[in-house]
C-alpha cells in the first residue's frame, strides 16, 4: 500500500481505483486527493417485523466504479438499494451518498444521483418524449430531452404511448429517466432485466461509458452475463448477508478445481453408488454431484484432479459400459461458485 | 453538477403534464366535461323536474356546477392517483429532485384549470342556450368560497382512496360515488323530494352540502352557514385522513 495523499482513506482508494479505472474522466472529481466513496454503507441493518431481512451489509462504490450486488429473488438486494436510494430507512448503520445521509438527502441530493426502479415508475398513457422533458425540467441543468432519447435508441418510439413499448424499450425509457440529470451515481435496479439480447448488449455497453466516464454505478442483478461484463466488483447476497465480494475474476479464482465428467445417458443409481465406491478405495472424502440442470453432467467433488482420478474414472466407465463424450479438469465458473455459495439453483445461465 | 430546478418551474412542469395526460383520456373528459353540461342541458330542457320553484336552469346550473367539482376532485383526480400509485409513478417521482408537496400542488393547480374551463363552460351554456341571467342577489365570493371549499373536499375523498385501496377498487368506489352523488345530492333532484330519512341523510353528504351552497351563493336567498359548515367539516376530515393514510408506493 502506498501513501498518496494526507487524508486517511488515500491510501486504500489509490489501491481500489488504480487497475482501468477512468476517474481523471469525471471532470468534477478530478482533484489531488482520490475522493471519498460516492456510496458508502456500514453495519446497514434492516428488520421487517422484527425479522431481519438485511444483517449488517458493507458496501462501498467510487466514482468510475462499477459495482454489481447479486443474489437470488429474496435476498435483499432490492432492499438494499431503495435503502441507498433513500426510498426506506436503515434500522441501524450509515448509509451515505456522495457523503450526505441518504435518508435526509433531499431534493439537492437526489439531482445528483439518477435512479432506475424495477417496473420503471411510468404511466402507461405518456410517451418517451413527455415523460423524459418532465424529468428534465425538474433538473437545473439537465441534458437535452432529444438528445437523450435518440442516444438510447428511443427516437422513432418517441411519440409512441408506454403501453405499447415493448419491455426492452421501456427499460431505456426508464434508464433516460436516470441519465436526464447528468448524475454522479447511478443506482440501477436489474437494468437489463426483460431485454433480448441485442438490447441486453447495447445497455451493457452503455452502462460502461456511462462508468468510464467517472459516474460511480451501483446496480443489482441476477443476471450473470451482467457481472461477467460489467462489474469492477461483486458482492454476493444471500439471505440479508454479503457471502463473497471482489472481482469477478477474485471470486472463481478461490474455487478449486475439479474433475467434471459427461456420459451418453443418465447414470442409474446403482452405476452412481458402484463409482462412488471404486473412487472411495483411494479418496475417501469423494464424491459425485449430478448438475441439476443436466443429467448427463457430472462433478467428482472431494478429490483433487489429479491424473490418477482422470484414470480411476475412465477405468471404471470401461469395465461398466459406460460412454464418456467428455472428461475434463478446471476450475468453476462464476455461475458455479454462484450457486455454491447462494445455494440457488434457480439462476439464469450466461449467456 | 444538477441541482433541482427552481420550486415555480418544477411545479408548472407536472402540472402542465398532469393536465396533459387528463386531456388525454377520453374518459375524464367524459365524466368532468360531457356528463355535466348534458345533466344540465338535458333536465333544463325536458322538464321533468319535481317541483322547483322557478326556472328549471336557476335549479340545475349551480346542481351540474357541483357535479362538475365532484367529477374532476374526487371521481378524476381520485383515479388517475390510483393508478399513479399502482404504476410506481408516484414512487419515481418521489426519487426525483421535487418535493412530495410540490407533487400535491401540481395535481391541485391542474384540478383548477379543468375546474375554470368547467365554470366557464357550464355558466356560457345556462346564459347561451338555456337563457340564465345571474340574479341580483348572487354572491360571487360566496361562489369562490364553496367551489373551493367543494374541491378540497372531493380532492380529499379522492386521494383518501387513492392512496389507500386498489386503482381498480378506487375506479369503482369513485364512480359508484358519484352516481349516488348526483341522485341524493340534489344535483337535479331537490333532496325535499326524497323519502324524509333519506332526505335528512343527503343533508350531511358533502354533494348537497356544495349544491346547496352554491345555489345560496348565485341568489337562492337561503342561509350559507349550514351548508358551508357541512361542507368544512368534510373538506378538513378528507384531507386530514388522506394525509394520514395516503400511501406513496
Amino acid at each position: 500500500m502506498t501513501a498518496t495523499g494526507d487524508s486517511p482513506g488515500a491510501a486504500v482508494a489509490a489501491v481500489d481505483a488504480a487497475p482501468g479505472s477512468a476517474v481523471d474522466a469525471a471532470p468534477s472529481l478530478a482533484v489531488g486527493v482520490p475522493p471519498a466513496p460516492a456510496i458508502e454503507v456500514r453495519g446497514l441493518v434492516k428488520k421487517y417485523e422484527s425479522q431481519a431481512v438485511l444483517r449488517s451489509i458493507d458496501l462501498e462504490v467510487r466514482a468510475g466504479e462499477l459495482v454489481a450486488l447479486l443474489g437470488p429473488n429474496g435476498a435483499g438486494k432490492t432492499t438494499t438499494i431503495e435503502i441507498i436510494e433513500g426510498y426506506r430507512r436503515a434500522d441501524k448503520g450509515s448509509v451515505r451518498v456522495l457523503g450526505i445521509d441518504a435518508g435526509t438527502g433531499g431534493p439537492s441530493l437526489r439531482a445528483r444521483v439518477g435512479l432506475m426502479l424495477q417496473g420503471g415508475g411510468l404511466d402507461p398513457r405518456s410517451t418517451p418524449r413527455d415523460v423524459v422533458r418532465l424529468y428534465a425540467a425538474l433538473h437545473d441543468g439537465a441534458r437535452d430531452p432529444d438528445a437523450l432519447i435518440e442516444e438510447l435508441g428511443l427516437g422513432s418510439v418517441a411519440h409512441t404511448r408506454v403501453r405499447r413499448l415493448s419491455g426492452g424499450e421501456r427499460q431505456r425509457l426508464a434508464l433516460a429517466l436516470a441519465l436526464v440529470g447528468e448524475p454522479e451515481v447511478l443506482m440501477l435496479d436489474e437494468p437489463t432485466a426483460g431485454m433480448d439480447p441485442q438490447a441486453k448488449r447495447t445497455t451493457r455497453s452503455l452502462i460502461r461509458r456511462l462508468r468510464d466516464s467517472g459516474r460511480a454505478i451501483l446496480l443489482t442483478t441476477h443476471d450473470l452475463a451482467d457481472v461477467e461484463r460489467l462489474a469492477d466488483r461483486v458482492l454476493i447476497l444471500a439471505r440479508g448477508r454479503i457471502v463473497a465480494q471482489g472481482t469477478p475474476a477474485e471470486l472463481t479464482a478461490g474455487a478449486a478445481p475439479a474433475l467434471r465428467l459427461r456420459v451418453t445417458a443418465p447414470l442409474a443409481e446403482p452405476a452412481r453408488e458402484t463409482l462412488t465406491a471404486e473412487l472411495r478405495r483411494t479418496w475417501p472424502d469423494a464424491r459425485l454431484e449430478a448438475d441439476t440442470s443436466d443429467p448427463l453432467e457430472m462433478t467428482v467433488a472431494g478429490a483433487d484432479p489429479e491424473p490418477w482420478l482422470t484414470a480411476a474414472v475412465a477405468s471404471w466407465a470401461a469395465a461398466n459400459d459406460v460412454t464418456i463424450t467428455e472428461l475434463r479438469s478446471r476450475a468453476a465458473t462464476l455461475e458455479e461458485r454462484y450457486l455454491e455459495l447462494t445455494g440457488d439453483r434457480d439462476v439464469q445461465v450466461a449467456a | 453538477m444538477s441541482r433541482p430546478a427552481p420550486l415555480a418551474r418544477s411545479t408548472a412542469a407536472l402540472a402542465s403534464s398532469e393536465l396533459r395526460l387528463t386531456l388525454r383520456r377520453g374518459e375524464n373528459l367524459l365524466v368532468t366535461i360531457v356528463i355535466p353540461t348534458v345533466v344540465l342541458l338535458f333536465f333544463a330542457t325536458v322538464g321533468v323536474l319535481p317541483g322547483i320553484a322557478g326556472r328549471p336552469v336557476d335549479f340545475l346550473l349551480p346542481g351540474s356546477l357541483a357535479l362538475a367539482v365532484i367529477a374532476t376532485g374526487m371521481v378524476n383526480l381520485g383515479i388517475a392517483t390510483g393508478y399513479d400509485r399502482q404504476y410506481g409513478v408516484l414512487k419515481r417521482l418521489g426519487g426525483a429532485p421535487v418535493p412530495r408537496t410540490s407533487v400535491i400542488v401540481a395535481k391541485v393547480a391542474a384540478v383548477i384549470a379543468i375546474e375554470v374551463a368547467q365554470v366557464v363552460l357550464l355558466v356560457g351554456v345556462a346564459a347561451i342556450v338555456l337563457g340564465w341571467r345571474p340574479a341580483a342577489t348572487a354572491q360571487p365570493l360566496l361562489l369562490i368560497a364553496a367551489l373551493l371549499i367543494g374541491t378540497a373536499a372531493f380532492a380529499g375523498l379522492g386521494l383518501l382512496m387513492a392512496g389507500t385501496i386498489r386503482a381498480e377498487a378506487t375506479l369503482a368506489l369513485a364512480n359508484g360515488l358519484f352516481l349516488a352523488f348526483l341522485m341524493l345530492g340534489g344535483i337535479v333532484i331537490p333532496i325535499d323530494h326524497l323519502p324524509g330519512p333519506l332526505a335528512d341523510a343527503a343533508r350531511l353528504l358533502p354533494a348537497w352540502a356544495l349544491s346547496e351552497s352554491l345555489r345560496i351563493a348565485l341568489g337562492s336567498g337561503a342561509d350559507p352557514a349550514l351548508p358551508l359548515g357541512v361542507l368544512g367539516v368534510w373538506a378538513s376530515g378528507a384531507i386530514a385522513l388522506a394525509i394520514w393514510t395516503f400511501r406513496w408506493e
